[in-house]
């Protein structure tokens, strides 16, 4: 129980994967400007994070670790992440076209979002899960890499949704011209990040 | 010539891909606590971006309209994999600094946006210069917020110590933040004077232009009405006489001779 909240804590807050290790931070600042598609990019981001997570993990212990091929890692997660991407949008028009409308634009940015392939890339590295998570090397399983993939997907969508927020309320305000846009936009991360900051030293 | 004059203007200047564009953002904020680190990682984007503007410009006929994103991102993910096979290798230090950056090199922006807008669109060596040059903005800028935040969060530079002052927040990652939002504005800042200060020079010089070619045409109006006058002179002097003697004498011969017939 206390290794959930460990995980629950050391991906949501302390490592959170945008202001901590700016991953992701290309839709973080171009899909933040109203709550509500903020809101729908992070739960989808969230819903392909952890479904990577399912499918990347075995695949690297159990097929490219025997055949001695991990160096095709970027290629073959790449690869599964586009094909996820993909599937989800097939999916999601053929089953549920109102959710689609929603999400469908923020789908095909997924593939070149890094935090997707970062949490592939992180999870398979047993040696900084370890020191992210708090356990044993040999004790990282499919399980801690999944749950991974989800709260690190939250840890987004919180880190998301608290820019858009910010960003509605400094769009009402005048703001010097050479300022405004992403550098305004930055500034407000800056805070973001001085607030998780927090985190880290509990 | 002039093309790749302005090839390398883009890439460095005009549409510096961290400063202008604002891609690539998750590398410049991660790794710019060191200038080394900046230094290597764009180096590291530059070879790809060659290699892969390359290779893309070679094939831009060959690879379907439908399928080119996955085709372009198969052929990225192919160079980073070789770059993190050479750096694991040859530079160990470097290749435990960028870390996690370095697979992600393969869904930077900056490479797909310049696969997808140039590269897919010119010739391979028109697409190697560019891929050249905008590695170099990129790198630059990278080395360039590296070094401020190390100076200023570090007290050092590429390594050597200066003093002993240090400011943690520069190293932090809100620092992080922060002068990358310095950057850019400052960097807009000084574009925007830039291209004023031209369109000043440019207006001055446009009316300079103008006024010499003013003063020009009067000068050639004052000579034109001269010289026109004085063929119309001439004219007034010669034509008359020569028109009066051979229209009206052969018009008069020639009704003389429709009587006579």
């Amino acid at each position: 129980m206390t290794e959930f909240i460990l995980i629950i804590v050391s991906a949501v807050f302390i490592n959170n994967f945008v202001v901590v290790q700016f991953l992701g931070i290309c839709p973080f600042l171009g899909v933040s400007k109203d709550f509500k598609s903020a809101l729908g990019m992070g739960l989808a981001v969230t819903f392909v994070m952890t479904l990577t997570c399912l499918i990347t993990y075995p695949l690297y212990c159990y097929v490219l670790v025997p055949l001695g091929i991990e160096f095709m890692e970027i290629i073959v997660f790449i690869f599964i992440i586009a094909s996820i991407v993909q599937m989800i949008e097939m999916v999601l028009k053929k089953f549920s076209p109102t959710l689609y409308n929603a999400m469908g634009i923020y789908l095909p940015l997924i593939t070149t979002n890094c935090a997707v392939l970062g949490v592939a890339e992180l999870v398979i590295d047993g040696g900084q899960m370890a020191s992210l998570l708090g356990i044993a090397e040999s004790a990282m399983n499919m399980g801690y890499a999944v749950l991974y993939g989800l709260f690190a997907g939250i840890g987004f969508t919180v880190a998301i949704v608290i820019m858009s927020g910010l960003r509605e309320k400094i769009a009402r305000n005048r703001i010097n011209k050479h300022l405004s846009g992403f550098p305004i936009a930055m500034i407000t991360a800056c805070f973001i990040a001085m607030a998780f900051y927090v985190f880290a030293l509990i | 010539m002039n093309k790749y004059r302005k090839i390398a203007l883009d890439g460095v200047i005009t549409s510096n891909p961290t400063l202008k564009l604002v891609l690539g953002t998750c590398p410049t904020l991660a790794l710019t606590t060191l200038a080394m680190n900046g230094i290597g990682m764009g180096l590291a984007v530059t070879f790809v971006l060659i290699c892969s503007n390359v290779i893309i410009s070679a094939l831009r006929k060959v690879i379907p309209e439908q399928v080119r994103i996955p085709a372009f991102v198969l052929i990225i993910a192919t160079f980073v994999t070789i770059v993190r096979l050479v750096l694991d290798k040859l530079l160990p230090d470097i290749y435990e600094s960028l870390g996690l950056y370095l697979p992600l090199i393969v869904v930077n922006c900056i490479i797909l946006a310049r696969a997808e807008s140039f590269a897919s669109k010119n010739n391979i060596l028109a697409s190697a210069c560019d891929g050249l040059f905008m590695g170099i903005g990129f790198t630059l800028a990278l080395t360039l917020m590296g070094a401020v935040r190390e100076i200023l969060g570090a007290g050092s530079i590429f390594g050597i110590v200066l003093w002993d002052f240090q400011i943690g927040f520069f190293s932090s990652s809100a620092g992080a933040f922060f002068t990358y939002a310095i950057f850019i504005a400052l960097f807009g800042m000084s574009a925007s004077q830039i291209s004023k200060r031209r369109k000043l020079k440019n207006y001055s010089a446009l009316q300079a232009e103008k006024h010499r070619l003013a003063e020009e045409a009067v000068n050639n109006s004052a000579e034109a009405e001269q010289s026109d006058a004085c063929a119309a002179k001439t004219d007034n002097l010669n034509g008359t006489p020569r028109a009066f003697g051979s229209g009206t004498l052969n018009d008069s011969a020639a009704g003389e001779l429709k009587k006579e017939a």
